[in-house]
């Protein structure tokens, strides 16, 4: 039993580095019909701007605290800004060109990315500052530490977050508007390139806090790191089906788990294995992915 | 009083050019018909109007100002409301989101929308009733409603109709016609795309008939009506009923 609840708090910890991720992806795809391949540097770039504000902080008397939500912040705007400029001059040119043209794009925006990073911070791994240490509590006879409870709920503030902007705001729904509709969401006086903007910028910050978090989570990041997140990430987005917000944070929440209970209760070898086995057994059985549906136009 | 005013309209897709040069006018307080075969012209060219489509050549003023290739958010806020073809309703949202992001442009007047999303289910009561309901799973009649009430909640100068009839039954069709009536009657201008040519004549004041692109007559709606290439073209003995 100890074990089993230690597995699933270390799979809602990964789960939400995958949801936050797994949002950028499902929401640029719902509007855009891009497969943003990117999306997972993004949350690299994130963990790097992260670290740069932590290494700064834990080096000056700021406390910790406030220096942690000063990261998280900074990391948030510029990451979100950074995937507007990619936005505005990558992808936006060529929105109406064929999709192959937009998806290799994308490829190149991947690399020039983590060359970037790769250029500034070097190949090796950057440490995270330890400023939160592995202090925990017993629950249930496993050791929660309090950077895993402080993840989680982070992460679900957000998705939560998400959720209401997204059905309860003017942008919001002209951004579910745009996903159905690009010409009709023109007509109502929709600026549609401005509510793409705010897509990404949503998409990419959220990236950003998953690149934090996992930072201060696994103490060690790389250039190369947003590699796999990003695959995981996305095979949530499918999973949950793609386009679907709701579904982008379940699917990531599953496959952490998953990734999470294979690695326990079989091998860690089989994660991947067992991962994608989930999302191809998906997509043959209920190829909308889980919370993915078609709703049917009536003429 | 001249509100909309189009000259030698060009537009094409690639190589193919599809309008070679129009032109026509709408007032305010008319209702003008574009009559037309499938294929003419028609719909590219109130997607042109509104911004959908970009010109090639010639120029569109709308109540004295020039709105040829502006962006459509744009036109939309300038009065040029236009319900497109098949209605294009946000289906997976309700009927008052449909509604709102009619208002997206006074998003930031709250009141003033409420008011005019009130007004809407006053002109339209059975929207009222299905408020909470996804725009989706309305019939057909109901989803013209939700579009030609969406199109209405900035107050549009000029509203422009892409065969509003398509699929409906008779009797929808009429009240939908007589609420276009109406709108043209507190003075709006109204351009207005039908295959069904009978009935649309009756209620337009002017028409044209686009052919392959080109304006090939134009005139008073009851002029039309009687014309030999019309009655011929459109009103045919089997089209008769």
């Amino acid at each position: 039993m100890s074990e089993f609840i230690q597995l699933v708090v270390a799979g809602l910890t990964t789960g939400s580095f995958y949801a936050l991720v797994a949002l950028g992806y499902t929401m640029v795809y719902g509007i855009v019909r891009l497969i943003n391949f990117a999306h997972g540097d993004i949350f690299m770039v994130g963990a790097f701007i992260g670290w740069t504000v932590l290494t700064a902080v834990a080096a000056s008397h700021m406390p910790w605290g406030i220096g942690l939500l000063l990261a998280l912040i900074l990391a948030m705007l510029l990451t979100g800004g950074i995937g507007v400029v990619i936005e505005r001059f990558a992808y936006q040119p060529l929105l109406s060109a064929p999709p192959l043209s937009i998806l290799i794009t994308a490829l190149g925006v991947s690399i020039a990315l983590e060359n970037g990073v790769l250029l500034i911070f070097g190949a090796g791994f950057n440490t995270y500052p330890h400023l939160i240490g592995s202090e925990g509590f017993m629950l249930g006879g496993a050791h929660i530490t309090n950077i895993q409870v402080g993840i989680i709920v982070l992460s679900f503030l957000l998705m939560g977050g998400l959720y209401l902007f997204v059905h309860h705001t003017f942008i919001g729904t002209a951004m579910r508007a745009l996903a159905v509709d690009r010409d009709a969401a023109r007509l109502m006086g929709i600026n549609v390139e401005r509510v793409i903007q705010i897509t990404f910028f949503l998409g990419s910050s959220l990236a950003a806090v998953a690149g934090v978090m996992e930072g201060l989570y696994y103490t060690e990041i790389n250039f190369f790191m947003g590699f796999v997140v990003g695959l995981r990430a996305f095979t949530a987005a499918v999973l949950g089906g793609i386009g679907n917000i709701p579904g982008a944070m379940a699917g990531g929440l599953l496959i952490g788990l998953l990734e999470a209970f294979s690695a326990g209760y079989i091998s860690s070898r089989w994660t991947d294995v067992i991962v994608f086995l989930v999302l191809i057994g998906t997509l043959v059985i209920k190829p909308t992915g889980l919370f993915g549906e078609r709703v049917v136009e009536r003429m | 009083m001249t509100l909309l005013n189009v000259e030698g309209l060009q537009v094409g897709y690639g190589k193919v050019e599809v309008l070679h040069g129009i032109g026509l006018t709408v007032g305010t307080g008319e209702i003008v018909a574009l009559l037309g075969s499938n294929g003419a012209g028609k719909t590219t060219t109130l997607r042109t109007l509104s911004g959908l489509e970009p010109a090639r050549g010639g120029k569109v003023m709308l109540d004295g100002q020039a709105i040829t290739n502006l962006p459509a958010h744009k036109i939309a806020a300038l009065g040029l409301a236009h319900v497109p073809e098949r209605r294009r309703l946000f289906a997976p949202l309700t009927v008052e989101e449909n509604l709102k992001l009619g208002g997206y442009l006074i998003r930031n007047q709250q009141a003033e929308l409420k008011r005019r999303i009130d007004a809407m289910y006053v002109l339209f009561p059975r929207l009222l009733e299905r408020r909470l309901q996804l725009a989706g799973t309305l019939s057909g009649g109901e989803q013209q409603m939700v579009a030609i009430a969406r199109a209405l909640i900035l107050q549009p100068k000029l509203l422009v109709l892409d065969e509003p009839s398509m699929g409906l039954a008779p009797l929808v069709v009429r009240s939908i016609f007589a609420i276009i009536k109406r709108l043209r009657d507190q003075g709006m201008g109204i351009l207005l795309v039908e295959q069904n040519a009978r009935q649309t004549l009756k209620i337009a004041d002017r028409a044209y008939v686009l052919e392959n692109g080109g304006i090939m007559l134009e005139g008073d709606a009851a002029t039309l009506a009687q014309d030999r290439r019309v009655q011929a073209a459109y009103l045919g003995g089997a089209a008769a009923a």
